[in-house]
């Protein structure tokens, strides 16, 4: 059939954890100089298959190629070996040591290599692919997009010329993922083949030349990306009919519930992190706001939520001063918070049901008395896991056995579950797979007509030109204007998240 | 071919798993002291016999095992409580101690109150002073942010001291003849007997009950639940609203309360007077650590860990004077339980696999 040679080919692989197939007799083949996407939801069983082809986990069954020749993969070091690379979900870096050191670190070279030699070489590896990174910068120093430059650099140093990359877009801002996106073409001319593992399918159709899709540990198809659209994937990767247009029919704006004036805060490194920032967020809308991860957005909803003082400037909950109340006086007033970091709102050791009543724990009619009623917590778990969905054995579970998108929606479910007012949202659909983010969004979009305000927070523009009302951009802890999520208006949000351009305060819708 | 080992995290511990690790911890802390006991020239086996026989082969044997489960049980429930809000009250002796002390100077001051008044009045004042030497650490640790394992035990010294001075000095009986101890107690100073064993029941009682209520406490209440949440995740906690603080302050109060309680039992069931530290309490306070562990955290099981910890100190002390050991010997058995304890909790959170690879 083709007469490109195969890179890697992977017959019949099946890997059981504990209760779980997580790969079934998967078939998978990819040819010299291609971008192969791996796509699926989370829990598909991608990373675990490019595990095993990285020597990471051992399959139960089935039989690895590469370039044609049987392969006997026990290590990473035999994948090495093998030609093969692979840049993980978590990038796996000294953060003390320099770019270099962590680079030549564990090729065996010790720590008394030809550092002049070596660096040079990896400076020539960095122009080659258009890698721009500083040698001599210390790991901490660097972003997340230049780590991974590093994770891809270190790979390439070691004589990859099958690149693995695990979701490698989740951590990176739109600009950085377009320089990624470059970077890999870059590569397959040089000869490489790459390997991309994602769930989002605008990658898919951006990069690569041909796609596998997994669903549930098994793979659904074999596609020729051109061939093929959005939808399609779609289907084969949930498995249902997805809807990308969301109806978002106009509710009245009503009265004010949040309202932020003048506020200040400061980093955790005690810089300058909200600065002077103004708006108001009212019944029935969403603000969303805007810009690029590390402006100030997470310092502004902690100190909204509570969790951090602001040094200048005033909160308001339906008119009410709330900028000195405790966390819990916030929650009664009709506050609630749902973290970009799940973890850090969940309890993952305890039940789903115990998690549903975090914030209910102290009311009727959970609470009677000094006790919690224990069958209307169950009933209540019950009721939000039916209403939202949430796919688990039983309220009784432990929530860390849920996967990502359940865990967020038994969240949201709890959330909004409360007398809210206002809900502040932060990354709600970060890591979360098509199906999921489809999901979170519907219950989103469903506040606004019972009359509920929600600030948004998303580095996500897609989901924030999709789901806001009005849209604030957030550069440098400063609010460079509040715009409509209007088509004719994307080059100004551009410019703002980019500090290029400052509206007046007059021009703010 | 090569040996491979990995270990993995395992998402769920089921409950046969849990109670196959307690016992294989105890399995193999009983092979490593069988090696111990090698080294110190005694067949393992005997030992053992003799231990079970010491501890459980009688009835006198029980009885004293039930006597010296009661202060393991008071202060190991409170510990389980303390630990389960990862809060690690590693002081429970000193609060013992302090709890014989006020409990037993309440007994040696108003010797002539009816005894329906001054036990419980002797009780009430030993709950309070193991509860106001735990808040030292407890204050530091919300206050200061100071480490309360490292408080909590320099307190025991602390409390050790304190008993010594109290019975040298001025506590000291006048008819004692030079001897560290306090005035005998008057009868109504004294708990009553089960018989003619030394299990003080009233004491029993009591720390079955409180263990009830801690149970209870921890699993249906409020209270309880924040104190899992703050023990499992203080982040979660902090922002539901919670006082970390408060949990922090109830926990280490409680803890120490009960520990405090065991104080009193010691004084007015056993010895009936104060004497020194190592007299009132033998590490009652630290093997406590144990009970709370064995029985993981879980308060209802630290009844059945107390009863087999208290068995153990008491064959223990028969192999003691029979086989002519050096009365260390129980802190060995202390110690290597508690390390194999703590490895199984480790063992049982994580798979280990071994896989040869050819
Ligand atoms: N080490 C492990 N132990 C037990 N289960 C695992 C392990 N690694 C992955 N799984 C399970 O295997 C399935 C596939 O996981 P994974 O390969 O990480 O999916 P993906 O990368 O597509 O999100 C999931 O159900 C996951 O919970
Ligand atoms: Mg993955």
């Amino acid at each position: 059939m083709s007469e490109v040679p195969t890179a890697v080919l992977m017959k019949g692989i099946t890997k059981r954890f504990a209760g779980v197939v997580a790969n079934s007799n998967i078939d998978f083949e990819v040819r010299e100089g291609e971008i192969h996407a791996l796509l699926g939801e989370n829990g598909a069983g991608k990373t675990t298959l490019m595990n095993i082809l990285y020597g990471i986990y051992r399959p139960d069954e089935g039989e690895i190629y590469i370039y044609g020749k049987k392969a006997h993969i026990h290590s990473p070091k035999d994948a090495i070996a093998l030609g093969i690379g692979m840049v993980h979900q978590q990038f796996r870096l000294v953060q003390t040591h320099t770019v270099v050191e962590n680079i030549v670190l564990g090729t065996g070279n010790g720590l008394r290599f030809e550092e002049e030699e070596v660096r040079q070489k990896i400076v020539d590896l960095a122009q080659r692919y258009s890698l721009a990174i500083n040698p001599d910068a210390r790991i901490w120093q660097l972003s997340a997009g230049e780590q991974q430059r590093v994770e891809i650099l270190k790979a390439l140093y070691r004589g990859a010329k099958i690149l693995i990359l695990d979701e490698p877009t989740s951590m990176l801002t739109p600009l950085e993922i377009k320089e990624l996106l470059q970077t890999l073409r870059r590569m397959t001319e040089e000869g490489n083949t790459i390997i991309f593992i994602t769930h989002k399918l605008d990658e898919v159709t951006a990069v690569s030349h041909r796609v596998t899709i997994l669903r549930q540990g098994k793979v659904t198809a074999v596609l020729e990306t051109a061939k093929t659209n959005k939808v399609q994937l779609a289907n084969l990767m949930v498995g249902r009919e997805v809807l990308f247009r969301l109806e978002k029919p106009s509710v009245e704006r009503g009265s004010e519930v949040l309202r932020v004036e003048g506020l200040e805060a400061l980093s955790d490194k005690g810089l300058i992190a909200v600065n002077n920032v103004s708006f108001t967020v009212h019944r029935g809308e969403i603000l969303g706001i805007a810009g690029v991860a590390g402006n100030g957005q997470r310092e502004l909803l902690e100190v909204i939520a509570g969790l951090r003082p602001a040094t200048r400037g005033k909160i308001f909950i339906n008119g009410v001063e709330a900028t000195r109340s405790s966390i819990r006086e916030r929650i009664n007033m009709g506050m609630s918070y749902v973290p970009g970091e799940r973890m850090t709102a969940l309890v993952p050791n305890m039940s789903i049901a115990e998690n549903m009543i975090l914030k209910s724990y102290r009311t009727a009619p959970i609470s009677k008395g000094a006790f919690i009623d224990r069958r209307e917590m169950l009933n209540l778990a019950q009721r939000l896991i039916q209403e939202y969905e949430v796919i688990t054995p039983g309220p009784e579970k432990p929530v860390k056995l849920l996967s990502g998108g359940n865990i967020q929606r038994a969240l949201m479910a709890r959330e909004l579950s409360q007398q809210v007012d206002i809900l502040v949202a932060a990354y709600p659909t970060s890591g979360l797979d098509v199906g999921a983010i489809e999901t979170i969004w519907r219950i989103l979009l469903s506040q606004r007509p019972l009359g509920k305000a929600i600030l948004l927070v998303s580095d996500d523009l897609e989901e924030i030109l999709t789901l806001s009302d009005r849209v604030a951009v957030m550069h440098n802890g400063e609010i460079m204007g509040i715009v409509e999520p209007k088509e004719e208006n994307l080059e100004k949000i551009g410019l703002m998240m980019a500090g290029a351009l400052k509206l007046e305060q007059e021009q703010w819708v | 071919m090569s040996v491979k080992v990995r270990i993995e995290r395992r998402l769920e511990v089921s409950r046969t798993t849990q109670i196959g690790s307690i016992l294989l911890s105890l399995l193999l802390s009983f092979v490593v002291i069988a090696v111990i006991f090698s080294f110190l020239g005694v067949n393992p086996l005997n030992a053992y016999r003799r231990i079970l026989i010491g501890g459980f082969g009688s009835l006198y044997g029980l009885s004293e095992s039930v006597a010296k489960s009661i202060p393991l049980l008071l202060a190991g429930a409170g510990l389980a409580l303390s630990f389960k809000a990862r809060v690690y009250n590693i002081g429970a002796e000193g609060q013992i101690l302090l709890g014989a002390i006020v409990g037993g100077g309440i007994g040696l001051a108003w010797p002539d109150l009816p005894r329906g008044l001054l036990l419980p009045l002797m009780f009430l004042g030993g709950f309070l002073g193991g509860a106001l030497w735990a808040l030292i650490p407890a204050l530091l640790k919300t206050r200061f942010r100071v480490d309360e394992v490292l408080t909590s035990l320099m307190l025991v010294y602390i409390a050790s001291d304190l008993v010594r001075y109290l019975v040298y000095g001025p506590w000291r009986g006048a008819e004692q003849r030079g001897f560290p101890y306090s005035s005998p107690f008057s009868l109504s100073a004294q708990l009553p007997h089960l018989g003619t064993t030394r299990i003080h029941y009233p004491t029993l009682i009591v720390a079955l009950l409180l263990t009830l209520a801690i149970y209870i406490l921890l699993y249906y209440t409020k209270l309880g639940y924040e104190i899992r949440v703050v023990g499992e995740n203080p982040a979660a906690g902090r922002y539901a609203g919670m006082s970390v603080e408060r949990v922090i302050l109830f926990v280490l109060v409680l803890s120490g309360g009960l520990a405090g309680l065991a104080g009193v039992g010691e004084v007015a069931g056993i010895h009936a007077r104060l004497g020194p530290p190592e007299g009132i309490s033998p590490g009652y306070g630290f093997t406590a650590i144990i009970v709370a562990w064995l029985a993981r955290l879980n308060p209802l099981l630290t009844v059945l860990t107390a009863f087999f910890m208290g068995g153990l100190l008491v064959g223990g002390d028969a192999i003691q004077t029979a086989l002519n050991l050096p009365s260390a010997t129980i802190f060995i058995f202390n110690g290597v339980i508690l390390f194999f304890i703590i490895a199984a909790e480790y063992l049982t959170n994580y798979r280990v696999k071994v896989e040869v690879v050819k």
